[in-house]
């Protein structure tokens, strides 16, 4: 005797590979979605594609050699990776940095905040069908990394700064770049605003798509933007300020639901709070050094180079990486445009590092993607993946 | 803070999870923790549950290989939030036996870093439910941030310290 089944148990599902090279994905992601009809009904992420062994890197690399790694994890903001890395190593041998350097610092970081945060936005635009926003906002994009190149010479992957503070003072076009950017960027923020924050069809696609609550974030140890569209207001420019983020006046913005809607707004006041930290970092900047007095670390001037023993001997050490560190155990965090940027370092006294570990906000929180589209329309697993700002980079390290 | 943090979870520790704690110190203001790895969990549990220390966000874990290149250890970094409180959980044990309670009970995201502890260390978590590589392909054999395979080619002599005065 056949037992009765119902037809809920008689459905078969269809799987779907979404990915690993999908246009629409924005990296190299596969997840296998287990779909009935429409709706998804399971997904299996698989990561890994652009595994470049980054911890096992580091183990053979002296410190100043480790900074162009760091530019490959979150290759959207890799200044504050950068910066990240530079205050790990000063934490461990105990430097005093001067507030000027900081104070530039925290504008290169302020700026590659907007930057990471307008892909996010205006990606999250082009994914619910609004093109114009993007290629609008971009350019803005563009300028900030013309920034970057006026001080170092690169743009996206940038290697900026050094173990110590800056290399040099900014040349007048680089403020002049900056204070235009100050002049013209609010404007087209507000227009993207407009756009999009209040536009009837584009909050009927947002809200409650892929939704996470405060204790599920918590529990996934979710961070950064997406933990406070959760409505947890944990920051780490607050909560463990470094580089005289305390110097600032700032406010967090938090959302209610977790949902790409509140992602994409929290993510909206981000940059215009790093717009006003700008503004009183540029305002308020003190005067004093560029760098802080560490000749381990810091390339003396050429000119003393040539004509001074001590300055030789101190170039050499540090292009060839012969200067030992400090054995200890240090975890430092800085607030990356995902969320908690943790290093973990452990030197034994060496040139380079004993291990290093990247805490990446990235490969942390994409674990709860499954649970978060289950149930979704496949449209919406596309969304909430680009509000999410998973980057293939730091995901893999 | 960082001390009065140190004293408060070393006190707490000792009175409800009895002699689980080997070493406690200070590093760079981090209050840190050795512990037995057989009691790591009950630690983990009672630091995340208990009402006032409430460390109920894993912030990190992650492994590493002892100097003698004889143990492994697991590292956990709490955060308590509301405190701003942060500790610092190690665990040793031998490189042979590697095996350590998991955290996923504790923690959803506990499930991926220890998949990538695995998958570089080899340090099998008891009870996990999906226990795979995950950044390495499936097929690989080795445990990659071991200290017994170097990154370099052992053979090549160009490299040789000697070369650079070192």
């Amino acid at each position: 005797m056949s037992k009765k089944t119902t037809a809920a148990e008689e459905k078969e599902y269809s799987t779907l590979n979404l990915g690993p090279t999908h246009p629409a994905t924005h990296g190299i992601f596969q997840n296998v979605l287990k779909m009935d009809g429409e709706i998804i009904h399971d997904a299996q992420p698989t990561i890994g594609y652009i595994h470049r062994a980054f911890e096992k890197l580091a183990e053979r690399r002296p410190y100043a050699q480790i900074t162009p790694i760091t530019d490959r994890l979150n290759y959207c903001s890799s200044p504050i990776n950068n910066m990240g890395w530079h205050t790990t190593v000063e934490k461990l041998l105990g430097v005093e940095m001067p507030k000027r350097a900081d104070y530039h610092r925290v504008i290169i970081m302020e700026l590659s905040r907007i930057a990471d945060h307008i892909i996010c936005n205006t990606i999250i635009g082009q994914d619910t069908g609004a093109t114009t926003g993007f290629l609008y906002l971009f350019q803005w994009r563009e300028y900030i990394y013309e920034i970057f190149e006026a001080i170092c010479g690169a743009r996206l992957t940038t290697n900026i700064s050094r173990i110590g503070g800056f290399d040099r003072e900014w040349s007048k076009q680089t403020w002049d770049k900056i204070n235009d950017f100050m002049n013209r960027f609010p404007a087209a923020l507000d227009e993207f605003s407009r756009m999009l924050e209040r536009n009837k069809i584009f909050m009927d696609r947002t809200i409650n798509c892929g939704p996470i609550s405060a204790e599920r974030a918590l529990a996934y140890s979710f961070t950064g933007p997406n933990l406070r569209a959760a409505g947890v207001d944990y920051d780490v420019r607050v909560a463990s300020p470094y580089s005289s983020y305390e110097d600032f006046d700032f406010i967090i913005p938090v959302g209610t639901a977790g949902d790409t809607y509140d992602r994409f707004m929290v993510r909206q006041e981000e940059m215009r709070q790093s717009f006003k930290i700008i503004q009183q970092a540029i305002k308020n900047m003190p005067s004093g050094a560029m760098h802080a007095d560490v000749p381990d670390f810091f390339l003396p001037p050429k000119d003393q180079v040539y004509n001074n023993m001590e300055a030789l001997i101190y170039h050499f050490k540090i292009v060839m990486g012969e200067t030992d560190i400090p054995a200890g155990e240090v975890y430092h965090c800085v607030e990356g445009g995902n969320g908690e940027l943790g290093f973990y370092l452990i030197s034994d006294g060496g040139r380079t590092p004993f291990r290093l570990h990247f805490r990446r906000p990235c490969f942390i929180y994409y674990q709860a993607y499954p649970e978060m589209i289950k149930g979704a329309m496949l449209s919406d697993a596309i969304i909430t993946m680009s509000s999410m700002n998973v980057i293939a980079g730091e995901l893999d390290a | 803070m960082s001390k009065e943090t140190l004293d408060l979870v070393h006190q707490k520790l000792n009175e409800h999870v009895h002699g689980a704690i080997i070493s406690a110190e200070l590093n760079f203001n981090f209050p840190s923790f050795t512990v037995q790895h057989d009691r790591v969990h009950a630690v983990l549990k009672f630091l995340k549950e208990d009402a006032d220390l409430n460390f109920h966000f894993l912030t990190d874990l992650t492994g590493m290989q002892t100097t003698d290149e004889k143990h492994l250890g697991v590292i956990y970094h709490l955060h308590n939030m509301q405190r701003n409180m942060r500790v610092r959980i190690k665990t040793f044990f031998d490189i042979n036996k590697p095996e350590v309670p998991t955290a996923t009970d504790l923690w959803d995201g506990a499930n991926w870093m220890e998949r990538e502890t695995y998958d570089f260390f080899g340090v099998r978590f008891k009870g996990h439910p999906d226990l795979r590589r995950i950044l390495n392909v499936d097929e690989m054999d080795i445990y990659p941030l071991r200290k017994e395979y170097p990154l370099e080619d052992q053979t090549r002599d160009d490299k040789d310290d000697y070369k650079f005065g070192r």
